[in-house]
């Protein structure tokens, strides 16, 4: 079983976000590994671990620090990682994303491929089918229960309100949902381990970017609110508020 | 003449009203260009000619096949998009949704916009929010075909006098298929699609103090549950009512937070709803800076009270 998972280096979801020049302000913000690409390589190892043979690489697109994302996934058990360089890939759109993963993928032998859902930057959902239909296999997205057997997958999703089960054969693409595993932590021999693991590092050109940002701005402002009052004596001032001011009721 | 495109989605034999606010949005790009607007089911569904027209559709296509499959819709929405020059594809950001969005786009060679929450329609812009709604970029796509999806309710069927016609079209193959589907919320919309919304923390408890939030909901007609990520972890409630940064993103019109403390991750996933009631017993307590009403005090109390008040008005 050769697998494959795609992860990226994103701000941690407590990062205080300021915004200048149409970009994140990387000052004082903690990166880490995307949470749902956690999910990705625990399920990669496991498969590899049940399959008893096969291998684990991870791939990156991004900026020279993005190595020590990948380490982090080497430390957790994969067996390669490579670094697709390319200064503009953090701020890269999905589509172009999807691109150059899709060309490191081909030539690469694989049953699957594992995604994250979605990476918290940018909250695409989008590079996982988007390179799974530039290589031609099947997808199936936000998976939260799976299962590869004889050369089948058969996975579950949940949707608005309902759980749906779908099937593929392999190769086949997946992209993990909260809920799938529980991501393993690094244990200090696979820290001492990932050291010697190899790591290429290849320098990408990412061309025209297929979406361009023409601006970035913080939230706008909530107007202030009122406190109505203390405990359930509130309540009727509160109904009279949402009927008559905001109109919701 | 250029043809604006909408995925429409369908679950058991109906259109999901999401489809409709893409139909909407679709009509304001056409008001715009001139453009006509083309709806595709891309699988059989019951469609009303009338909706959809009244929603902003001019054409309405069906294929003919029956299931899902995420490859053999996008492979339909591509041709389809390529026959009738399509300049813009937009689509609902269900899960469905945001599955076709990166495939069509694939297909057409183009770029593509998740999740968005406006668009320009003279400047061919789209805004999104992005770090889990802690900001928001406008982007424009540099690609033959615009392709976007949209987040629920913040767009709106056209409303229109206008009837549309259908015809069918023939379906792509597959290669995965949805081959099973089971509800499970019980009667009640989804958290990520309703236009209004209860959600309870940790402040409420214990799970069995949710009958309480059920009284409430039940006397406001559409309102789904949500829960804060505190309470999806203790096993209270499901990950699917989550609301927040690693949960469902929402934007009702009336949020209601009982006994939540307003964290960073939480504010990300609500922070765009219309009007936000806050009941906490702690006066300090962040969510009360972002809420439009502040009730101070034990949600075990204010809840019942609520659901009483809102009983008597019949909604
Ligand atoms: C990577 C990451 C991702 C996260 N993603 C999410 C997410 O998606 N969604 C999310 O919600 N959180 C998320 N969190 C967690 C978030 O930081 C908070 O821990 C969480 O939102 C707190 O939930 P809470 O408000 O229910 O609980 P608490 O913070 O414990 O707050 C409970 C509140 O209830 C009030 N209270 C207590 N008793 C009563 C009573 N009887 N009546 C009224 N009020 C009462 C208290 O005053 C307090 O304000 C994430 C955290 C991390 C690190
Ligand atoms: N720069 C990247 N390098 C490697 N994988 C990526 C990159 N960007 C996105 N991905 C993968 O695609 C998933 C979805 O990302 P997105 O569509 O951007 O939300 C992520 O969870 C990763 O698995």
């Amino acid at each position: 079983m050769n697998i494959i998972t795609f992860v990226k280096r994103v701000p941690s979801t407590t990062a205080n976000v300021v915004i200048t020049e149409n970009q994140l302000n990387p000052e004082g913000v903690e990166f880490v590994l995307n949470p749902y690409d956690e999910y990705a390589v625990e399920e990669a190892l496991a498969i590899k671990e049940a399959a008893g043979e096969g291998s684990v690489t991870a791939i990156s697109l991004g900026a020279g620090e993005a190595q020590k994302e990948l380490r982090t996934v080497l430390a957790m058990g994969a067996d390669a990682a490579v670094l697709l360089a390319s200064p503009l890939a953090p701020a890269a759109d999905g589509a172009t994303t999807a691109r150059a993963l899709a060309a490191a993928v081909k030539g690469r032998e694989f049953d699957l491929l594992l995604f994250g859902k979605q990476a918290v930057d940018r909250d695409q959902h989008g590079v996982g089918p988007a390179v799974a239909t530039l290589l031609g296999v099947p997808c199936i997205t936000e998976v939260v229960k799976l299962s590869v057997a004889d050369g089948k997958v058969i996975a579950e999703r949940e949707v608005e309100g309902a759980r749906e089960t779908i099937e593929a054969s392999l190769p086949c693409a997946i992209t993990c949902q909260k809920g799938l595993n529980t991501p393993r932590f690094a244990s200090l021999r696979g820290i001492m381990a990932a050291k010697k693991k190899p790591m290429e590092v290849i320098d990408v050109d990412l061309g025209t970017a297929a979406v361009e940002v023409v601006a970035m701005n913080m939230p706008p402002a909530r107007p202030a609110g009122r406190i109505l009052g203390e405990g359930a004596a509130a309540v009727p001032e509160l109904v009279a508020a949402l009927r008559n001011e905001s109109k919701v009721l | 003449m250029s043809n604006i495109l909408v995925v429409l989605e369908s679950r058991d034999g109906s259109l999901r009203s999401a489809s409709l606010e893409a139909v909407g949005a679709a009509r304001l790009i056409a008001e715009v260009s001139g453009a006509s607007v083309l709806a595709l089911a891309t699988e059989t569904c019951e469609l009303d000619a009338g909706v959809l027209g009244a929603a902003g559709a001019d054409l309405v296509l069906m294929a003919k096949t029956s299931g899902h499959s995420a490859e053999g819709a996008a492979a339909t929405v591509a041709r389809v998009a390529k026959e009738h020059q399509a300049s813009v594809v937009l689509l609902a950001a269900t899960v469905r949704g945001r599955d076709l969005t990166g495939r069509i786009a694939a297909l057409l060679e183009t770029g593509f916009a998740a999740d968005c929450t406006a668009l320009d329609a003279a400047a061919m812009t789209f805004t999104r929010p992005i770090l889990g709604g802690k900001a928001f970029t406008t982007v424009k796509i540099n690609g033959p075909v615009a392709v976007a999806s949209l987040r629920a309710n913040f767009f709106a069927a056209a409303g229109r006098e206008a009837n549309a016609e259908v015809q069918e079209v023939v379906a792509e193959a597959g290669l995965s298929r949805v081959t099973a589907i089971n509800a499970q919320s019980g009667g009640r919309p989804d958290v990520s699609e309703a236009t209004r919304v209860i959600s309870g923390g940790r402040g409420m408890g214990d799970a069995a103090n949710w009958n309480l939030l059920e009284a409430v909901a039940d006397a406001i007609p559409g309102c789904a549950l949500g829960a804060s990520r505190a309470v999806v972890d203790s096993g209270w409630r499901p990950h699917s009512e989550q609301v927040g940064q690693t949960g469902k993103t929402v934007a009702p019109e009336l949020y209601i937070a009982a006994g939540i403390s307003g964290a960073i991750q939480h504010l990300a996933g609500m922070n765009c709803s219309k009007v936000i009631v806050a009941i906490n017993k702690d006066a300090d307590a962040p969510i009360f800076k972002h809420a439009t009403y502040g009730i101070v005090g034990d949600a075990l109390e204010v809840l019942p009270a609520l659901a009483a008040e809102l009983q008597k008005l019949n909604l």
